[in-house]
């Protein structure tokens, strides 16, 4: 009891402590900067340039001068070293990146005038592609570094190697459920995905998840290539077995020591990568900023610098491409002044080097939604092969890579982003009901071969939660035990695609047998091994049979009339047609509501007491809620109230010659007996006018109607009974929280304020009108 | 015909020459049919690359400049008949600190070249021998 007491006493003291403070005016600092804290910006952490401690974007204190030495057609120094001092990446570099025929010739242009040549569009690419071949590592970092954000962009979007672009996804799950993999695949492959990768919580499922992915990405269409990205070794089998058709996890890096503590070099890497290409697998490399700071062997050099090296390097390899641009390391090489900047250049010097590159975009470099957007505008318009090298198409918990910087949550975010700039970034919306659709088949699907092939039963519980599911946390289905049993069992019994394919067809999934026959038939010519090859509406397209050829407007990628037509083709978009179905459901309500009744032609009134509310001509004829959603007949129940608290009396007059606010109210005023009148819009655009004040100089204007209340009409009708009387009220305040109201409402309203000014005539007569109200208003 | 190099204009194969291509047990693309792999006809060995394709990929991408990777694909070319054991043992060998010395890497290098009918592979297995020993390459890791 005691204790309660002093309790109860000490918290109201303490309540009144805290009362004092939010009222001091002591606060040592500006309350803003609290306002900025509490944003998820200020989750991101910023470093300081510190060249030294290998903090620089583009200038790491130990970064070398270009230059090269030929001699007898061989490299003899690269960039400040001499051949026998060469580290195992210069060695790589020099032996199998440089080209001697160009070399000299090409080390001779001064870097500026290369970034003129990157950023002119009478430049073709291929002459820039060619000098590349004789640029040292530092020259290309020393050139692309001459440009600005603007100008890589652009120079990035001239450079990339296939014209059309792409995207690729990634498609993975907290669970590991194969059932809710080949739903997600299906997904993915039917907004439009190039390629879908996967990856697992749970090392040993990787077959599990390789089978469920392939399967779902049959579902819809054929041609959207595949990965699983795990072990060297595991996803070489994997892929051998068929399941999956691509690989991106031959990662390189820009120093000796962060390759070597990486347990590989640039031959093991590059016997990698002629091994996918010899079982037929599509293979890029993987690098990316910062990755050897992350690992601590920077060797105080830049972050772009280190990006040439590792470029090189997958150039000298005969990768077709990287994965490239930040990548695991964008948080960091953002943190730094100059990192976004930075990770433009890099995917620049990729794409000059005529590597196909999957630019990125995937691990969240911030928490700012505005940061991420930002960072993915130039490859949204400029295009890349592959804008994002996994954009998370499922929800961010349970991205097993980690989120993106699209997931499954700001999908539509990206796909209004193509609409807005009208531009390709390689996704189509999926309508409601195909998705649900999809979902079921790919489930069915997969269902059916792990029954099929004695490797599971899915229950309907399970399928049932799966496809509706908008992450795993909504599901109910395999344990992640079980998950490892199914994955063994495919492993063991040496499932092969052959084996699902015969499955699928037995169970009558014939669309999806055919689709994965033609996949792996891919590997057979291993026309899909060129430069940025991908599948478009069944055939294989690259850098060869579908360069970029941009050399100006006109050229170049092009977004034809049916795409333009797809892009803009998002969910719940608004029509006239549409607010007229939706003003026709208010429609019945107000009938029972209330009633108008014409009386006439309308005179100038003469009763002291009188204010005249003049309404649209869509006011309770075509429109009948205001934006905020009230009844207009709630709204004409208000006025009255208000008018006569003040001791006035409304007359209602309906305006046929004008549907604008300013001028409803002034004809209203003049109408009036008491000078003082209200217009109001159907859509609850309101305003207090007076008879001789000029239209747009009135006396209260209520032009927020979606925050508009009841009581703020109220509140307004009784003004004008002060107003007439020749008093000063105190104005009415709509409170607004800065809600971006445009946005919200702007499209209705145009389309409103449309319906409305049709019905208007010019030198049309106002007409008195009377309500009756209703029960039901 | 057949000695002449293919170019941009021959890709993609799969389409320009169905019959051509085949799989390494000799089936051509075009008769790897839904019916085929229902019959048992196919297996994934008919569905495996034969160095002729990666050749032809390699001269495509010759044509147009792209000389490295059409040395990777010379290289795959080669390593395409070699068994997977044996490329991933190679693989391993080539990783830091796994080969005890220079010789482990000549060996295999000879291997590649007297029994593997893979000269490519083996110039490029002692070219790495030569720069690991540069960089003290062979010491034990683990």
């Amino acid at each position: 009891m005691e204790l309660a007491l002093f309790v109860a006493q000490w918290t109201m003291r303490a309540e009144r402590e805290l009362e004092g403070m939010s009222q001091s005016y002591d606060a040592n600092r500006w309350k803003r900067v609290d306002d900025w804290d509490a944003r998820t910006l200020r989750l991101d952490r910023f470093a300081v340039e510190d060249p030294e401690n290998g903090f620089s974007a583009f200038s790491g204190s130990a970064d070398p001068s270009p230059g090269v030495g030929i001699k007898a057609g061989k490299v003899v120094s690269m960039d400040g070293v001499p051949a026998e001092e060469f580290d195992l990446i210069d060695a790589f570099i020099a032996t199998y990146h440089i080209d001697p025929e160009i070399a000299e010739k090409a080390m001779a242009i001064p870097s500026v005038e290369l970034a003129r040549m990157l950023v002119d569009m009478n430049v073709p690419r291929t002459e820039l592609t060619r000098l590349a071949r004789g640029l040292t590592p530092a020259k290309l970092a020393e050139a692309v570094a001459q440009l600005n954000a603007m100008e890589i962009a652009f120079a990035y979007s001239k450079m990339r190697a296939r014209q059309t672009p792409g995207n690729q996804a990634h498609v993975t799950n907290a669970k590991d459920d194969p059932l809710q993999l080949a739903a997600d695949a299906a997904i993915a492959v039917a907004l439009g995905f190039d390629e879908i990768e996967t990856t697992m919580r749970v090392a040993r499922n990787s077959w599990s998840n390789a089978l469920a992915c392939c399967i779902g990405s049959a579902v819809g269409r054929a041609g959207t290539l595949f990965q699983c990205s795990s072990e060297e070794a595991e996803e070489l089998e994997i892929g051998m077995a068929g399941f999956t058709s691509y690989a991106e996890t031959v990662s390189v890096y820009g120093t000796e020591s962060a390759f070597i503590d990486g347990d590989d070099t640039p031959w093991s890497k590059a016997w990698l990568a002629a091994a996918y290409a010899s079982r037929g697998i599509k293979m890029r490399c993987t690098s990316g900023a910062a990755a050897e700071l992350l690992m601590g062997f920077h060797e105080a050099k830049s972050l772009l610098y280190l990006e040439a090296r590792c470029l090189c390097l997958q150039r000298g390899m005969g990768s077709q491409g990287t994965q490239n641009g930040g990548i695991d390391g964008a948080p960091l090489a953002a943190s730094m002044p100059g990192g976004v900047r930075e990770i433009m250049a890099e995917n620049l010097i990729a794409v000059w080097l005529d590597l196909e590159c999957a630019s990125g975009n995937d691990a969240r470099h911030s928490e700012s939604d505005m940061r991420v957007a930002a960072k993915v505008l130039p490859y949204l318009i400029g295009g890349s092969d592959l804008i994002c090298s996994g954009f998370g198409s499922i929800l961010k918990y349970d991205n097993s890579f980690n989120p993106s910087s699209f997931n499954g949550e700001e999908l539509e975010e990206f796909l209004v982003l193509q609409r807005d700039f009208e531009a390709d970034g390689g996704l189509t919306a999926v309508e409601d009901a195909r998705a649900l659709d999809l979902r079921r088949r790919a489930i069915d699907a997969l269902s059916h071969v792990l029954k099929d092939l004695g490797l599971a039963e899915a229950t309907e519980v399970m399928k049932r939660s799966v496809a509706v599911a908008s992450g795993s946390n909504d599901t109910d289905t395999f344990a992640t035990r079980d998950v490892g049993l199914i994955s063994d069992k495919i492993a063991g019994d040496r499932v092969s695609v052959l084996d699902v394919i015969r499955s699928l067809h037995r169970g009558g999934f014939f669309d999806e047998a055919e689709n994965l026959l033609f996949l792996v038939k891919l590997r057979v010519s291993g026309d899909y091994l060129q430069t940025s090859a991908v599948v478009r509406d069944g055939r294989v397209i690259s850098a060869i049979n579908d360069p970029n050829n941009y050399t100006g407007p006109g050229t170049g990628h092009r977004v034809s009339e049916a795409r333009r037509q797809e892009l803009a083709a998002i969910r719940d978009v608004l029509d006239r047609d549409e607010v007229l179905r939706a003003e026709a459901a208010s429609e019945m309500g107000e009938a029972k509501a209330i009633r108008y009744h014409s009386m006439g032609a309308a005179d100038p009134g003469t009763d002291p007491t009188e204010i005249v509310v003049g309404v649209s001509p869509g006011f309770g004829t075509k429109i009948f809620r205001t934006l905020a959603g009230h009844r207009l007949s709630a709204v004409q129940r208000a006025l009255k109230a208000g008018i006569e608290r003040g001791g006035g009396t409304m007359r209602l007059v309906r305006f046929w010659h004008t549907a604008d606010t300013s001028f409803l109210g002034l004809s209203a005023a003049r109408l009036s007996g008491t000078g003082v009148g209200i217009g109001i819009q159907s859509k609850g655009t309101a305003v207090i006018h007076q008879k001789d004040r000029r239209p747009h100089n009135n006396l209260e204007l209520f032009s927020n109607a979606p925050i508009t209340t009841l009581e703020h009409y109220e509140m307004m009708a009784f003004n004008a009974t002060v107003y007439a009387r020749g008093k000063l009220p105190d104005p009415v305040v709509v409170p607004t929280q800065g809600e971006a109201l445009g946005a919200r409402f702007h499209a209705r309203v145009a389309l409103i304020y449309a319906i409305e000014t049709d019905m208007t005539e010019d030198g049309a007569t106002p007409e008195d009108l009377t309500i009756t109200f209703l029960k039901d208003s | 015909m057949a000695d002449t190099p293919l170019t941009a204009r021959d890709y993609p194969i799969a389409e320009t020459s169905p019959d051509d291509v085949t799989g390494n047990r000799g089936k051509a693309l075009s008769s790897l049919t839904m019916e085929a792999v229902l019959s048992g006809d196919i297996s994934m060995e008919d569905l495996r690359i034969t160095p002729r394709a990666l050749e032809q990929q390699a001269e495509i991408s010759k044509s147009v400049g792209r000389s490295t990777l059409a040395k990777n694909f010379e290289r795959a070319a080669e390593m395409a008949q070699i068994p997977q054991d044996e490329v991933m043992a190679i693989y391993e060998l080539l990783r830091p600190g796994r080969a005890a010395s220079k010789d482990s890497l000549l060996d295999v290098a000879q291997k590649l070249r007297d029994e593997l009918n893979a000269p490519l592979l083996a110039d490029f297995i002692e070219e790495a021998s030569r720069f690991y020993e540069m960089r003290g390459l062979f010491q034990k890791r683990y």
